[in-house]
């Protein structure tokens, strides 16, 4: 019930889109109730940019943030999980106030280049993000790096679906 | 319904995380096939494809016809492609990003609202 009524109060929930353009590109879209100043605001200012990255969903937390947003300049992002870290990192290419970030991911030799647009329109924000991937087996490397972390389980989840399906077979 | 979605996810993930069944959706893609057929294809003994089929059946992915004494497959109503469940699990990372933007946005306009009101005071 409390769920429902906290639904009832928050605003209308814009929808995410992920859409695999071609065999080395992803593009994800989701439109946010507020002008592009702000919305460009919450992804170059490292306090802001912090609080939003990585949600408690990930199960991982955020170390360390800089960016150097302009043109030539660097990021450091740098994550636990669990016992382990990671840092990610690249450089700014392009910083158009308000419409356009491009920034590299230099982590591996298979790292994506980043396109962030921002659209505004009616006080409404539609933000396009863009991953250009070196090759097809990276993108398919990245994507399922995602579902890695859950691996095990999905294998444990096999063998109980194969030993369900063994039994449905023979009723 | 978030609790639905997941166990959805879970077995089409469980249901693609082996070969064959991944083999099996592309033949289906190609056109649709008897168990006898794929047992064929893939060089197994009906019992055991009839074990990979069900996951499949069971993710979803993949309906099964009886019509006489051959059992038919043909891709299931959500025509999953391989890579979809992961193109999902993706989705929703970025889709709980947003959802915490959403809120560092609402901060931002509600911090500008009141400084307006201090300029203009």
């Amino acid at each position: 019930m409390a769920a429902r009524t906290e639904s009832e109060v928050a605003p209308i929930k814009n929808r995410t889109t992920v859409e695999r353009k071609s065999e080395r590109e992803l593009v994800v879209t989701r439109t946010f109730n507020g002008p592009a100043r702000l919305v460009f605001e919450a992804w170059t200012k490292p306090e802001l940019f912090r609080q939003w990255w990585v949600p408690k969903s990930m199960g991982m937390s955020l170390l360390s943030c800089e960016m150097d947003v302009r043109v030539g300049g660097r990021y450091r992002l740098e994550f636990a999980h669990g016992d382990s870290q990671a840092a990610f990192f690249g450089t700014y290419k392009e910083v158009t106030p308000h419409s356009r970030l491009v920034w590299t991911n230099e982590e591996s030799d298979e790292g994506s280049v980043t396109t962030v647009t921002f659209a505004e329109q009616g006080g409404k924000t539609l933000l396009v993000l863009h991953e250009l991937y070196p090759s097809k087996e990276a993108l398919d490397a990245a994507g399922t790096g995602a579902a890695d972390a859950m691996g095990e389980t999905f294998e444990q989840l096999d063998e109980l679906l194969v030993t369900l399906g063994a039994s449905a077979g023979r009723s | 319904m978030v609790q639905y979605m997941s166990a959805r996810l879970d077995a089409s993930f469980a249901a693609l995380s082996d070969a064959t069944r991944r083999g099996v959706l592309e033949q289906l893609g190609r056109a649709d096939a008897s168990i006898t057929d794929l047992a064929e294809t893939f060089q197994m003994t009906l019992t055991g494809m009839k074990k990979h089929v069900s996951v499949l059946e069971q993710a979803g992915l993949v309906t099964t016809e009886k019509v006489g004494r051959v059992r038919t497959c043909k891709l299931g109503p959500r025509r999953l492609q391989e890579e979809t469940a992961w193109i999902e699990r993706y989705r929703q990372l970025w889709d709980a990003r947003f959802d915490e933007l959403d809120k560092v946005v609402e901060e931002l306009k509600r911090k500008e609202k009141v400084d307006g009101r201090k300029n203009r005071e």
